[in-house]
């Protein structure tokens, strides 16, 4: 279902099982259900049933496998619950870390329009420490 | 104890194997155990005599309308599969257009439920592209695979939504399922009843121009190119298609064909007389497309023999031209049929035992097609000699629609055998050619 010219940036596809075996990480993605006019695939379950990662997709994956979603995730649908809260997952510590990361990526692009219209930085940094939220570490 | 079963004196063609010659067949367990120089003329104890006849891998007929479930009126999975063993086939594939459509993972798995209670030939479903053959949205294509389709199609009804044949294409990959399409331009082909030339304007009948087929073809071909996938033209019939079909083979694309007995053999000639078993879908075309389809099998084009068995009550065959359903039975007169072109054209016996078992068994990938040792014990024992005036009432397929009726044709299946249990005999042949067959 992908466009062939993935092939030439180097894309490797291959079903779920064998795209799992050995990987250090796994990084799933959600189904944009708003996005899929009719007939991409028949049917969400059909699609779960080839594409979720439940634990048994995950047999093949090394002992130490962390595993992302950037969020939201459709339970169910691209990822199962128990892989989704289970102990591979780092998921709630992406998602938390992500609002870190956009933050610092929206200050670096505001800094650098102020720079060029003659400001300077120090403002916007001080603005971003105080709205900065205090990190979460999920336990276990 | 092991079930053992001898087949000698025949000429044995594999194509697959390369085999064209005496050889005799041991079969055990349902599989192929010996293929060995024939054994001179002392015959064993309870072997099949198949001196002057053919013995061929078990003959696979990949477009059959079985009727079951919903048009049980028409034909059963075991008349079928019985129509089927008696014309020489072991095994077919069964078009989804059934009441239930063949859409879903039940209804895939009640036929094959009723196929191993008839017991006789192997049937393989193909499923539907797209949900109740209404050309809107794919079926559950992946719960099907897993059900056992062998294929998906929307026989009957043509994809005119490109969007969606582009994604079955796709989809289908994945699962490396091939596509079979009817191929016709519903617009194009609007309210006609056949081929649209002389005879349909002599007889105020409205035509389907040969234009329909072709172009639908032509999409498709451009759309194999960008999917990949595999994509099958069922019953192709004009002169243009064969055309089509040629040229994208010679540019490397997976694209496979077939061709029915009625369009190599018939023209609309048929029609005249308002005869309704000559009306089917594709029409009967013109003789320069006759000849091209003919063209097409001997330079390997066209890869496939298929009946497109369509039994019809005869009640909706007994109505006025315009009203009557399309199609005809095929599965008992293939064979004939078939071996009368093959002389006709001179296409050696190999390329038509290919074009019967060895390549539809490849395009499904389902086994038969090659009898080595190890293979299944699917086989074939035709006389090519043998008689066959075509009778309809003596049919065993439930329906009787055929323009062949009468005809007096040569070659007929007098022992076919699925997984080494002989499961058709044909009657005096039997006596005489099998002094007792331990099945």
């Amino acid at each position: 279902m992908l466009p062939p010219e993935l092939k030439a940036w180097g894309v490797t596809t291959s079903d779920l099982h064998e795209g799992v075996r050995d990987a250090d990480v796994i990084m799933m993605l959600r189904l944009q259900l708003e996005r899929q006019g009719k007939n991409f695939f028949p049917s969400v379950d059909e699609y779960s049933r080839y594409f979720c990662l439940t634990q048994g997709a995950l047999a093949g994956a090394k002992p130490d496998v962390i595993i992302l979603h950037p969020g939201p995730m459709n339970r169910g649908v691209e990822i199962a619950s128990d892989v989704a809260d289970g102990p591979y997952s780092v998921i709630m510590d992406q998602v938390t870390n992500g609002i870190a990361v956009r933050m610092a990526v929206l200050y670096l692009l505001a800094n650098r329009a102020k720079t060029e219209s003659g400001s300077t930085a120090a403002a916007p940094v001080a603005e971003a420490r105080a709205t900065t939220p205090r990190l979460r570490r999920r336990a276990g | 104890m092991t079930a053992e079963l001898r087949i000698q004196g025949g000429t044995l063609i594999d194509p697959a194997g390369g085999i064209h010659g005496r050889r005799d067949l041991l079969i055990r367990d349902g599989r192929i155990a010996a293929v060995t120089e024939p054994n001179g003329t002392a015959n064993l104890k309870g072997a099949i005599d198949a001196n002057g006849c053919l013995v061929l891998p078990g003959l696979i007929d990949m477009h059959v309308h079985l009727r079951e479930p919903g048009y049980e009126y028409k034909e059963t999975v075991e008349t079928g599969t019985r129509a089927a063993v008696a014309g020489g086939f072991t095994a077919v594939a069964c078009m989804a257009n059934t009441d239930p459509v063949n859409d879903n993972a039940a209804v895939t798995e009640y036929i094959r439920e009723r196929a191993a209670l008839a017991n006789l030939a192997r049937v393989y479903p193909i499923g539907a592209v797209s949900k109740g053959l209404k050309g809107a949205e794919l079926a559950e294509i992946g719960e099907m695979h897993r059900a056992g389709i062998v294929a998906v199609s929307d026989d009957g009804m043509p994809i005119m939504d490109g969007g969606l044949m582009r994604r079955a294409l796709e989809y289908s990959v994945m699962f490396g399922l091939v596509v079979i399409v009817h191929e016709q331009d519903a617009c194009l082909a609007a309210e006609g009843v056949m081929n649209e030339g002389a005879v349909s304007l002599r007889l105020g009948l409205m035509g389907i121009p040969a234009a329909a087929e072709e172009a639908m073809i032509a999409r498709d071909i451009a759309l194999l190119a960008r999917t990949g996938g595999r994509l099958h033209i069922a019953h192709l019939s004009t002169a243009g298609a064969v055309d089509l079909v040629r040229d994208a083979k010679r540019r490397g694309l997976t694209v496979t064909a077939e061709v029915t007995p009625h369009h190599f053999t018939l023209t609309e000639a048929a029609v005249d007389g308002y005869n309704t078993n000559a009306k089917m879908n594709p029409p009967l075309r013109t003789q320069v497309d006759v000849d091209a389809v003919r063209q097409g099998l001997a330079d390997g084009t066209i890869d496939v023999i298929a009946t497109d068995h369509a039994p019809h009550h005869r009640d909706e065959k007994e109505v006025e031209f315009d009203q009557a359903a399309n199609g005809i039975v095929g599965l008992e007169t293939a064979l004939p049929l078939a071996l009368r072109m093959a002389h006709e054209i001179q296409l050696p016996l190999d390329r038509l035992v290919a074009a019967m078992s060895t390549n539809p068994a490849r395009i499904l990938g389902v086994s038969g097609g090659h009898l080595a040792v190890g293979d299944v014990a699917d086989v074939s024992i035709v006389d090519p000699a043998r008689r066959c005036s075509v009778d309809p009432a003596h049919f065993q397929s439930k329906s009787r629609n055929t323009p062949f009726g009468g005809m007096e044709l040569h070659g007929q299946a007098v022992v076919t055998i699925v997984g080494g249990r002989v499961v058709w005999r044909a009657e005096n042949a039997a006596e005489k050619r099998t002094a007792a067959v331990r099945a």
